[in-house]
């Protein structure tokens, strides 16, 4: 069993965001990255998966230099080798062709990535893959097990969710309760240092979307205070100035 | 080049949000002096089929191949590029649902299109330019994104654009696509609806509640709330985490993403991963009995209180209106 986890590098949960240069240009300064969080529960079930010798664990990240923290702290936690395509991650189109290219070099049984990248939010990438490889594509999942040469996904539905069996190779796109994320042990990170990563050189690929600027959403009002036991006052508000019920 | 949009149905019928991306993808039309034509796979009947029209759509294409009454992300995606090579359109438009997150990016792919996922805004098309507004870093920005390609695909975030009423034609024609085998390698083995009344992700109103609620015995009250608002529950990570409330419910950065008219918290603190996922909302109400909650901050009406007390009073209050109303 080969399995290929997607790894994108993404501003801390809790970083504040700000822009500069007119608000045309993230603001890097001073932020701390980290594994996508979807990203980071992939990786924890792929290595449950290939617990006890049953297979390997890739990480592949398309990013420059500055993404190798991120990349060896997947090692630690426990992926078998890594790869990093070095380029600039333009749009989810450019990302996914990148890592279809290397897919088609290098197979793998099962290709997981996250829901979503908690920077662009794009819930992109897997689709793109699953299309540019001729796979299926299932995303935002909620469990995955493996049985032979198939899949059995819970994926997440408008009311409710649905059981799908997949062959293999499938990519499949992962949201919280797939896995607990896995903090790495003082020898993940010893040997995290020695494990391969591979640098592969980008293709060329036809860009099709550009980010112009960058907006902060409107700043909210100050909050209206109501006395705790004036609920009708509340009800009222609701109904005549904020219209909503 | 007439606009194509994706018209997805859930048992036969089109929820609101697909109407308001019909009333954007008419919108998105006449910015282009250019028709709308409109897709539904799946078992729709002809009434249903013909509110599209209302909403502006010129013409519907309707798929009902028995293969394909269940949605199967590939075989769908191949259907709506088809229809979109057919009817010479250069945009589609879909919403940006659990299935339309599935098959935007396939659809692009297709058809060598750039996609917007998750739009807020109408596309800007001035200085022949097509610059698409949408949400980015989990609600805390916008990214102004320029699509260059010449076909575009689209994905409209629930509640964020009005239903505009058109009362075009709506003419429905039949439509059977290329089906291919290699489309259909998943298997559907079972659909599980949940209890919930009204589905989080589209939900005009959300009662959604936090640790402050202490255990799942309490969550009655927060029920019968968002029962007599007609809104879905919600809640924050630590109260699915715990098993209070299903995973389904959980709300924020990894959790599910919400954009309500009115979200009501109650008993959250508002830590930063929680307002990630519900910046989006219109209007939001704080119960918290610290006055010192960060959610305060972010909030349009705040009661510092206790829940058990303030929560029983508000239902008491929402029935009163609706007598009255
Ligand atoms: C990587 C990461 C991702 C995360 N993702 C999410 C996410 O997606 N969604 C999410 O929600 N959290 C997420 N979290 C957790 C988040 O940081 C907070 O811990 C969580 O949101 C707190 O939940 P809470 O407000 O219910 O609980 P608490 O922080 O314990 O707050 C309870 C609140 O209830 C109030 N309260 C207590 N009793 C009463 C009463 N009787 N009446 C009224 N008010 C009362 C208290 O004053 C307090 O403000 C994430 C954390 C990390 C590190
Ligand atoms: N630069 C990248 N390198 C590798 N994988 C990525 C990259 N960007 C996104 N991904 C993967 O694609 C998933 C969805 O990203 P997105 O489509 O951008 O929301 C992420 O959770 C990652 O698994």
């Amino acid at each position: 069993m080969k399995i290929l986890v997607c790894i994108s590098n993404v501003p801390d949960t809790t970083t504040k965001i700000t822009f500069t240069d007119n608000n045309t240009q993230f603001n890097s300064n001073g932020v701390q990255f980290i594994i996508n969080p979807y990203d980071e529960i992939a990786l924890a079930r792929a290595i449950e998966l290939t617990e006890g010798d049953k297979g390997t664990v890739t990480v592949i990240n398309v990013g420059e230099a500055n993404t190798e923290a991120t990349i060896r702290k997947a090692l630690a936690i426990g992926a078998t080798d890594a790869v990093r395509i070095n380029a600039k991650p333009h749009d989810a189109l450019f990302v996914a062709n990148q890592i279809a290219e290397y897919v088609k070099q290098n197979p793998f049984d099962l290709v997981l990535t996250g829901r979503e990248s908690i920077d662009y939010n794009g819930s992109k990438v897997a689709g793109m893959l699953g299309e540019l490889l001729g796979l299926p594509s299932v995303s935002i999942i909620k469990k995955i097990e493996l049985d032979g040469n198939s899949a059995t996904i819970e994926r997440e539905i408008e009311g409710g969710k649905e059981v799908l069996n997949v062959p293999l190779p499938v990519v499949a796109g992962t949201a919280e309760g797939v896995a607990e994320p896995k903090i790495p042990n003082m020898r993940g990170i010893m040997s995290a240092r020695t494990k391969p990563l591979v640098i592969v050189d980008p293709v060329d690929v036809q860009l099709t979307s550009g980010i112009v600027s960058y907006e902060t959403p409107a700043p909210r009002g100050q909050v209206t205070l109501i006395p705790a036991d004036d609920a009708a006052k509340l009800v009222d508000l609701l109904h005549t100035e904020a219209r909503v019920i | 080049m007439p606009v194509l949009l994706y018209a997805e149905s859930a048992d036969g019928l089109f929820k609101k949000s697909i109407f308001e991306t019909a009333s954007y993808a008419r919108a998105v039309a006449d910015q282009n002096n250019t028709s709308l034509t409109a897709i539904s796979i799946g078992d729709v009947g002809t009434d249903e089929l013909a509110l599209l029209g209302k909403y502006g759509a010129d013409k519907v294409l309707n798929v009902s191949n028995a293969k394909l009454k269940n949605f199967v992300n590939q075989a769908y995606a191949s259907v709506i590029a088809e229809a979109a090579k057919n009817e010479n359109a250069d945009i589609v438009v879909l919403s940006n649902s659990f299935s339309g997150r599935g098959l935007a990016p396939r659809i692009g792919v297709k058809l060598s299109a750039g996609v917007i996922d998750g739009a807020v805004s109408l596309p800007d098309q001035k200085d022949g330019k097509f610059i698409v507004k949408k949400t980015a870093f989990s609600g805390k920005a916008f990214a102004i994104t320029e699509l260059t390609s010449a076909n575009k695909v689209i994905a409209l975030t629930p509640n964020t654009y009005k239903l505009v009423e058109k009362n075009a034609p709506g003419s429905v024609q039949d439509f059977s696509p290329e089906i291919s085998e290699a489309d259909f390698t998943a298997t559907i083995k079972e659909i599980i609806r949940s209890a919930e009344k009204v589905s989080l992700p589209d939900a005009e109103i959300v009662v959604s509640a936090g640790r402050g609620i202490k255990g799942p015995e309490n969550w009655s009250m927060i029920e019968e709330l968002a029962d007599l608002l007609g809104a879905a529950t919600a809640c924050s990570k630590p109260v699915s985490d715990a098993g209070w409330r299903p995973h389904s419910e959980h709300v924020g950065q990894t959790g599910i993403a919400v954009s309500p008219n009115l979200y009501i918290a109650i008993g959250i603190s508002g830590a930063i991963q929680h307002l990630a996922g519900i910046s989006a909302s219109k209007v939001i109400v704080v119960i918290n009995k610290d006055p010192e909650a960060p959610f305060f901050k972010v909030a349009d009406y705040g009661i510092v209180g206790d829940a058990f007390e303030v929560v029983p009073k508000l239902i008491e209050a929402v029935k009163q209106h609706k007598a009255i109303a």
